[in-house]
């Protein structure tokens, strides 16, 4: 099958849909001829025109508002943050606003927006532009979040994203960016709320999120070798969240370690190994729920310390190590 | 600020006109009404009261259509009934009753209904400039000629969110009316220690909006203020921002002793210039209105009014299961 990257996977998934769909555009700064800081959306000015490509000034709180309003009255607008560190400019409108206003309504209105939120560290952009703050939104109900791992992922959860009716953060890894994978020309989608056994195994479930799951995936190879097997289980969404899956894993393999970049303090993994320990799964464990997540500081700019900061291959593959007694 | 607009020069009929009279009575009646509501403990929690600000409520309203839009503010009651919004239903949201505008889970800060164009109330100061703009981009997308009119208040307009909308609206040229009730206090804030400028219009002119300042407690002066700018909008030329001065008689929400301004001020305001007893003058003066239409108002009002109150006690409050109904779509 054609090997396309997933940033290309993300606009051929826009592409395709605003083709179909009038009422769906994209706005958000630099994203006309410049083709957005990451690329995202090279070409699809020309595709679509200004109406549609819409260049917004540099007002996350204006423009957070615009795509909310826009939302709220018949338009299903992507937008874009160009950094996901920017979305504390324009929380307002996407955890007061967008989150709210359905419940705060009734009922009565509905708010089909999708922000892209570029996010993650590794790519030498410091404190403030390097950040994984998912679980933040994940504490906000009438929000849906997503964090795809891959190429093929991205293509049909950013279709499922634009279709759905809510407002969807759409969690995007600066690093994965340019990493190909299989993605078929044709439509399809992959629901929200479904989570994928990326690699099967036996011995230890490893839930990963964004990035994590290729680390993850790298580090069960390696394990395979000292006969340890890894099962991958990757969530895609975390809200809503696939418990099943995660769950009918962890009563097979009896063992699991949560992993994600994000700080781990107060990170989504915690609210993972608190599902499981509560839910029937927790008499099934033959060891203690480990979790595996960002060192407690800012993004440091030096790549040695940048590399530090978040869970590498070689921390998982130790983790994984301990929890086998090996 | 503008002189007194002759009723007789005006391009409305004395229906319309006694019209306007009524809807800013209905106002205050409903607003009186919760008063006494919340005072026999009807009414939960807080709500910021309207009073003495109905003519910029229906002022702005009256050039507008049903598919015309709104976004309020935490002060938005008068707003709301203005676009048209059901009082009964208000009244039952007020009671926090599942036959309210929100089925009781809005409140006072959240009423909307889109249903006649009120994209609805905020509790965040500002908020409903950046989702106005949205909404005027919709029409200008989908080409369907509608236009958004923003209330905000004196003290949204030292919010980014004001100026960040300014400016995109301008930018793109959207059919969208900035509608500043200067009322003078943002809460306890004195616009005169929080805004080193003469008029809150004159941040017009750095976004290239056009703008103006007027008496908001003159009706016909609101009227034909926001005429121009609907029309301006309409014919694609972008935003406006109108500044209308006026006055809440009532403290900012329930809690307030209203430590930060005088009684002589609040005197001034309630005997002078109080915009229904301005108009109903003015009516008189020029026979349009009789004393006893005015009274014959003045009833049907307080019927409504009673009737509200009535559907509102006798509606059930939502279930338990509601709870957790509407978060997701």
């Amino acid at each position: 099958m054609r090997e396309i990257s997933y940033s290309e996977a993300i606009r051929e998934a826009m592409s395709q849909t605003m083709k179909k769909d009038q009422d769906v555009f994209i706005m958000g700064e630099d994203i006309g001829v410049y083709g957005g800081a990451f690329g995202l959306t090279s070409g699809m000015i020309e595709e679509f025109g200004p109406e549609r490509v819409r260049i917004t000034p540099i007002s996350e709180a204006a423009i957070s508002g615009c795509a909310v309003g826009a939302a709220m009255t018949g338009m299903r607008p992507i937008l874009e943050i160009q950094f996901s560190d920017f979305i504390m400019i324009a929380l307002d409108n996407i955890v007061n606003q967008a989150a709210k206003n359905r419940y705060m309504f009734g009922g009565k209105a509905k708010v089909p927006v999708v922000v892209r939120l570029p996010a993650g560290s590794g790519a030498g952009f410091a404190a403030q532009h390097s950040q994984s703050l998912e679980a933040w939104m994940t504490h906000v109900p009438g929000l849906k979040v997503v964090q795809p791992s891959n190429a093929y992922d991205a293509k049909g959860l950013m279709k499922a994203a634009i279709k759905d009716d809510n407002p969807v953060l759409f969690y995007e890894h600066k690093l994965l960016y340019p990493v190909k994978g299989e993605v078929p020309e044709e439509d399809y989608e992959i629901p929200l709320g479904k989570a994928d056994i990326k690699k099967e195994g036996k011995d230890i479930t490893i839930v990963a999120t964004a990035i994590m799951v290729n680390k993850a995936l790298e580090a069960a190879a390696e394990l395979e070798k000292e006969g340890i097997s890894v099962e991958v289980v990757d969530p895609r969404t975390l809200v809503p969240l696939d418990t099943e899956t995660i769950l009918e894993s962890v009563k097979k393999t009896s063992r699991v370690l949560v992993v994600y970049e994000a700080v781990k303090r107060s990170g989504y993994g915690a609210e993972i190994a608190s599902m499981i320990a509560e839910s029937d799964a927790f008499d099934y464990l033959d060891a203690p729920i480990r979790r595996l997540g960002g060192v407690e500081t800012p993004i440091p700019y030096n790549p040695e310390l940048e590399k530090a900061a978040v869970p590498q291959v070689n921390d998982i593959i130790e983790e994984c190590r301990k929890l086998m007694n090996k | 600020m503008s002189n007194l607009i002759q009723v007789k020069n005006s391009s409305f009929s004395p229906e319309k006109l006694k019209t306007m009279l009524y809807d800013m009575m209905l106002i205050r009646s409903f607003e009186e009404t919760l008063k006494k509501l919340y005072q026999q403990g009807k009414i939960h929690g807080t709500m910021h009261l309207c009073i003495g600000q109905e003519a910029t409520a229906v002022g702005a309203c009256v050039p507008l259509t049903n598919e015309d839009k709104i976004t309020s503010t935490h002060r938005g009651h008068g707003h709301s009934i203005a676009k048209g919004t059901d009082v009964k239903k208000m009244m039952a949201e007020l009671l926090g009753k599942e036959t309210g505008t929100c089925k009781g889970k809005g409140g006072s800060m959240h009423i909307a209904d889109l249903d006649v164009g009120n994209l609805g109330a905020n509790g965040i100061v500002a908020a409903g400039l950046p989702l106005g703009t949205g909404a005027a981009l919709t029409s200008k997308m989908k080409n369907l000629g509608y236009v958004v009119l923003c209330f905000f208040g004196d003290g949204a307009s030292n919010e980014g969110a004001f100026h960040e909308s300014l400016n995109l609206a301008s930018v793109w040229k959207l059919p969208v009316i900035f509608f500043c009730e200067n009322n003078l206090y943002g809460m306890s804030g004195s616009i005169k220690e929080m805004t080193n400028i003469e008029n809150i219009a004159d941040r017009g002119a750095a976004y290239g909006i056009p703008s103006e300042t007027i008496n908001g407690n003159e009706i016909l002066t609101v009227v034909e203020a926001t005429e121009r700018a609907v029309e301006r909008a309409r014919n694609g030329e972008g935003p406006t921002l109108i500044e209308a001065h006026t006055y809440r008689w009532e403290g900012h929400s329930r809690s307030d002793a209203r430590k930060y301004r005088t009684r002589e001020e609040e005197k001034e305001w309630k005997i002078q210039r109080d915009p229904i007893d301005l108009f109903k003058q003015q009516l008189i003066k020029e026979n349009i209105l009789s004393e006893e239409e005015y009274l014959q108002l003045e009833k049907k009002v307080q019927d409504i009014m009673n009737e509200a109150v009535e559907f509102a006690e006798n509606s059930k409050a939502p279930g338990l299961e509601t709870l957790t109904t509407d978060i997701y779509a």
